[in-house]
């Protein structure tokens, strides 16, 4: 594909994080249950999260970003669902054993090195998403591999983590958090940065849930695995996206931002040509307040409130650069939109008005001279205006400077968010490892060898080995990956070797036909093995028709669900005997036939084929599942023949 | 941290170190049966097991892998870094107080060995500008380390030597003094500085921490500031506690020396004010007082110091079914005063009438306090707290157990002479017996009634 070529050409790298909660009924470190709760909340609590001292004498990048924000951070509690751990009031319990034993059995599965020894670290965060202020984090294997397209896709890490908790709003300077999320068991595995086009980065992603959920110990659902994406491309930096958490939009958000790095580093070269670099590099800004307050109002546009504060940051040189294109719609003024959202809490969008596009707010020529002579700015440079309470204002402008420089590096260490439809938006600077230090509060865990044996004797079959036999008996790559995660692949493969049914046949029935009957509200997945297995071989044997068989299966789904045990229960036998399921024969249709056609003569002019299509129709209808179409036909065929 | 090379690693490891030739912060590469690790090896816990050894890898994450899987070692090199606090001069301004920082051993400001996860504590106003630059704006800071211990430890020596510098402080004219102290044992320090420094002109300001300020959720800034506030500006010339009011991170309280008490293993409210209101709320920048009746900041130096304790005083706390030989045995080893926490009203049960009658007969003070905390202890009302009081016994009013026993302490530092010691017990020199116990003084808020959900639920807690 030429696609493929030209993220070849661009250098484009990913890998992925895959963050999976695991199916234990208790939190990682305290007792809780495991849950979502959507009520009212019992009480709240604020805190304020302060950055640390970090390696070198000063605060991590991130971290000063977030404290700059100096953002109230607010809990939601809700009884039900957390305890004094959550909101870091009390240290924390030992490592749900459970949860351990889960992402080893994963961490197997993509064929890690297994460590000897827990280390539970913390990993800080400053945005308020743990109460704490770090997260507990425990790599369990390292090293593994899962097989793709014929090579082999890296997997860095297998990490057993605590869930953060959920965000409720963020709104200028305060965020609300419900702690019910909040120290939830899940896995994070991350590969190496092997994928080479955004279509890789989605079928690996897609392969790594299946795998996950073929060792049957993760939770399903909304929210349940969530994945970041790593991007980069020659020249850049690895750029990490985080909540893509509809894989469909994954493809188009690698793509979108290896454009975006690739933007950037043009907007780098041409910044070059102009003689601006990190060390030329020059910005200013300025008070205009006055301008825009009181005396000249008749000058702004209707419905234009700036500040209390306005200030203007001349980029010098900058002309034309603010409106390159980045991402579709998207141009360089949105990095700074960006920084300025997050960093200096001015969230009303659009928050800045700059010199590529002066007709926002419909902002005049009379006003841009007026600022352009305040910025004391040439033709040659940028103006970017910002307003809100003065303080967060000052911060804007700051960020803002920081940011244009940062230009003149290229593509700045970011972690961005997925928005719907494949664009990202900037959300924190990305944290190095100074942020990474151990848990004085939690012992190390030796994991023994005999759990690592019995873990490892237990293992499910390897999923790629599964659809592999599946698809060598003939049924296409959708259906053997339904199958190879399905309740019903075992049934699937005894009847499959029984022969009975043709493969594709059964393949159907137990995949797209599971789908319908299920979206159609039948409790198809509750039907015993044992019952479905006789089901197949009755259909297979022609005991029982499509017609009859499915109203078998409805029968059995509602036996179960209104929860007859099995002595209840006629049988399929008592069933398709007691709901006359079997096909009609010989007689029994010799004598409708009879019915039907009495008093019909035929005769000139009759249309002898839609007579037979209208005939039939009726004597299928009058018997239902037990109509046999094909005998029918050819029965009244005989007749009409037969009168001709 | 260079001494030990092989820090807290013990035979198999150990040896497995010392066989590949790598040591505490080798840069290593290991093969083992089961795969190819890198890292750094970090010093071991000396509790953890002797079988592993514990890498930080470059992703910053620590694993521990057994010795006896390591196959080989590669060591690339050493990288062993010293954490140090970065000091920046802390600003002196002319129209700020002088507040002096008494150090004790507990971190109220620290920062984070990242590879061990160790805590060094700042603590020099230099250390602490770096760490709380707020600071500088409310007081010009001194600091004094005087002893550099874990709060359990600290003791009557301690004591002492905090009172003396506290002391020697006024006298040079501090605006305000602040103690950093560990928060297990705040209120026995609390209550022993109390009684050991009386008429103070200024504000002495106990702060700590709940959570290590290594963690961003730490209350350690936040308290800093907050006692920094009511050491500098305060009005209030009292020994306080300065910790977190609600677990939110709103307003600190400040509680009187000899009424506070750590109630709550690892809450940040943990200390709470028993049987009377707290002084005050107290925040980065403001102080809002709650009551009436406390000693006010006034000008001079002058202040008491009286440095006294003797160490053979004792606290029994009583359980039913306790047997005469637990007091016999603290008289036998020389004890000179007991406090007793009772039931109720201040009971013991019947067996240990003997003992406490030879007790007082040998001369040991014997004091009774309540291990309800709340409350007077009321020996008239029954028969029991009448015989028990003939035994010699003395009630002690509402003083709380812990504020009782340092007293003592106190008192027969003071004089061997028990009709002294008893008029010294039964006379309130700090707020530790009050004449009056407010009707709000016990609100323990029971979680579940209506009422108080509804509070919770319209209010931070
Ligand atoms: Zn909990």
């Amino acid at each position: 594909m030429s696609h493929d070529r030209i993220y070849r050409s661009l250098g484009f790298r990913s890998g992925l994080e895959v963050h999976q909660q695991l199916a234990t009924k208790r939190k990682l470190f305290c007792r809780c249950p495991v849950g979502l709760n959507n009520g009212e909340p019992d009480a709240r609590v604020t805190r304020h999260m302060r950055p640390t001292l970090s390696e070198l004498g000063e605060y991590d990048g991130t971290a000063l970003m977030e404290f700059k924000t100096r953002k109230t951070v607010v809990y939601e509690l809700l009884r039900d669902s957390m305890c004094t751990y959550e909101i870091d009031d009390t240290p924390p319990f030992r490592i749900n054993q459970r949860a351990v034993e889960y992402a080893i059995e994963i961490a197997l599965l993509f064929h890690c090195n297994l460590v000897d020894e827990i280390h539970i670290t913390r990993k800080q965060y400053l945005d308020g998403s743990i109460p704490a202020g770090f997260q507990r984090t425990a790599v369990v294997g390292l090293g593994g591999w899962i097989p793709f397209r014929g090579r082999e896709i890296g997997i860095r890490q297998v990490n057993l983590e605590e869930d953060s908790c959920r965000e409720v709003r963020d709104e200028g300077h305060q965020i609300i958090w419900r702690t019910d999320r909040l120290s939830t068991p899940l896995v994070e595995v991350i590969t190496e940065p092997d994928l080479e086009t955004p279509e890789e980065v989605s079928a690996v992603n897609a392969l790594i849930g299946r795998i996950l959920r073929s060792s049957g110990k993760v939770r399903r659902g909304i929210g349940s695995a969530r994945q970041d994406i790593n991007v980069s491309i020659t020249g850049g930096t690895r750029v990490e996206i985080k909540g893509v958490f509809r894989t469909s939009y994954g493809e188009a958000l690698t793509a979108n931002e290896a454009k975006r790095q690739r933007a950037l580093l043009e907007v780098r070269n041409e910044l070059y040509r102009r003689g601006i670099t990190t060390e030329t590099f020059e910005a200013s800004s300025v008070d205009v307040t006055p301008i825009f307050a009181g005396g000249e109002e008749d000058l702004l546009p209707e419905g234009f409130v700036p500040g209390p504060a306005v200030r203007v940051v001349r980029l010098n040189g900058w002309h034309d650069l603010l409106a390159t294109t980045t991402q579709p719609g998207r141009v360089f003024a949105h990095e700074l939109a960006g920084r300025v959202r997050v960093i200096a809490c001015l969230d009303a969008m659009p928050n800045l008005v700059h010199s590529d596009n002066p007709r926002v707010f419909g902002l005049t020529d009379e006003i841009w001279r007026t600022i352009r002579h305040a910025a004391t700015a040439t033709k040659e440079d940028g103006l970017v205006i910002v307003w809100g309470v003065a303080r967060d204002v000052e911060t804007a402008c700051a960020e803002i400077i920081d940011r244009a420089r940062e230009a003149t590096v290229g593509v700045p260490n970011e972690t961005r968010q997925a928005l719907p439809g494949g664009l990202n938006r900037f959300e924190r600077i990305l944290p190095g490892p100074d942020r990474m230090y151990p848990d004085t509060d939690s012992p190390p865990t030796a994991i023994s060898r005999e759990m690592v044996e019995r873990i490892a004797a237990a293992l499910p079959e390897p999923l790629w080995e599964v659809e592999e036999r599946l698809r060598k008996l003939g049924v296409s790559e959708w259906e053997a990956r339904d199958l190879a995660l399905s309740p019903w692949r075992d049934v699937f493969e005894k009847a499959a070797s029984g022969g009975l049914l043709p493969v594709k046949r059964l393949a159907m029935i137990l995949t797209g036909h599971r789908r319908a009957a299920r979206r159609a509200g039948i409790a198809f997945d509750s039907i015993p093995p044992g019952e479905m297995e006789r089901a197949l071989e009755l259909l297979g044997r022609r005991t029982l028709l499509w017609p009859g068989f499915v109203a078998l299966l409805v029968r059995l789904a509602d036996a179960v669900r209104a929860g007859n045990g099995e002595e209840e229960r006629a049988g399929i036998d008592g069933i398709v005997k007691s709901d006359r399921l079997t096909p009609a024969m010989g007689e029994e249709i010799d004598m409708l036939v009879n019915t039907m056609m009495k008093g019909w003569t035929g005769g000139i002019g009759v249309d002898i084929d839609a007579a037979h299509r209208a005939l039939t129709g009726e004597v299928v209808y009058a018997l239902g599942p037990r109509a046999d179409g094909a005998a029918i036909a050819k029965k009244i065929g005989e007749r009409l023949r037969g009168m001709r | 941290m260079q001494d030990n090379p092989y820090k807290g690693y013990r035979p198999p490891a150990l040896d497995k170190l010392k066989e590949c030739g790598a040591r505490v912060w080798s840069d290593v590469e290991m093969e083992t049966t089961g795969g190819v690790f890198s890292g750094i090896i970090l010093p071991r816990a000396e509790t953890a097991d002797a079988e592993h050894i514990v890498l930080k890898m470059r992703t910053g994450y620590n694993i521990g892998i057994r010795a006896d899987r390591i196959v080989s070692m590669t060591v690339r090199g050493v990288k062993e870094a010293h954490y140090r606090i970065p000091e920046q001069e802390f600003p002196y301004d002319d129209s700020n107080p002088n507040v002096t920082l008494l150090g004790t051993g507990g971190t109220i400001a620290s920062r984070l060995d990242y590879r061990t996860g160790a805590v060094i504590p700042a603590f020099t106003p230099g250390e602490l500008y770096g760490a709380v630059p707020e600071l500088a704006d409310v007081c010009n800071l001194h600091t004094e380390k005087l002893f550099g211990i874990f709060s359990e430890n600290m003791g009557p020596k301690q004591y002492i030597a905090l009172a003396e510098a506290i002391g020697r402080e006024i006298e040079k004219g501090v605006a305000g003094i602040m103690i950093g102290h560990g928060t297990d044992t705040m209120h026995h320090t609390a209550a022993a500085l109390s009684y050991m420094v009386q008429d103070s002109p200024v504000p002495i300001v106990m702060v700590g921490s709940q959570r290590s300020s290594d963690r961003p959720s730490s209350d350690a800034a936040f308290n800093l500031r907050s006692a920094a506030y009511a050491a500098a500006h305060g009005e209030i010339a009292e020994v306080m506690v300065c910790m977190f009011g609600p677990t939110s991170d709103s307003y600190n309280l400040l509680h009187r020396g000899t009424r506070v008490r750590k109630m709550h293993s690892s809450y940040r409210s943990t200390f709470r004010t028993i049987g009377d209101i707290p002084l005050a709320t107290v925040t980065p920048d403001s102080l809002r007082p709650l009551r009436e009746g406390v000693y006010r900041k006034r000008a001079g130096r002058a202040v008491r110091i009286v440095p006294a304790f003797e160490e053979k005083v004792t606290m029994v706390y009583y359980y039913p079914n306790m047997k005469p030989d637990i007091i016999d045995s603290l008289v036998d080893n020389g004890y000179r005063g007991i406090v007793i926490a009772g039931t109720g009203l201040g009971h013991v049960n019947r067996p240990l009438y003997d003992a406490l009658r030879r007790a007082h007969d040998r001369g040991v003070a014997l004091y009774m306090t309540v291990q309800t905390l709340w409350g007077f202890v009321q020996m008239y009302v029954y028969e029991t707290g009448r015989e028990i009081m003939d035994l010699g016994v003395v009630p002690c009013d509402n003083m709380l157990p812990e504020a009782a026993y340092i007293k003592l302490g106190w008192a027969l530092g003071q004089t061997d002479d028990l009709d002294e010691v008893k008029k010294i017990m039964l006379t309130s020199v700090a707020g530790e017996i009050t004449e009056r116990e407010p009707h709000d003084g016990y609100l323990v808020l029971q979680g579940g009634l209506p009422e108080v959900q509804d509070f919770l639920k319209n209010h931070m807690m």
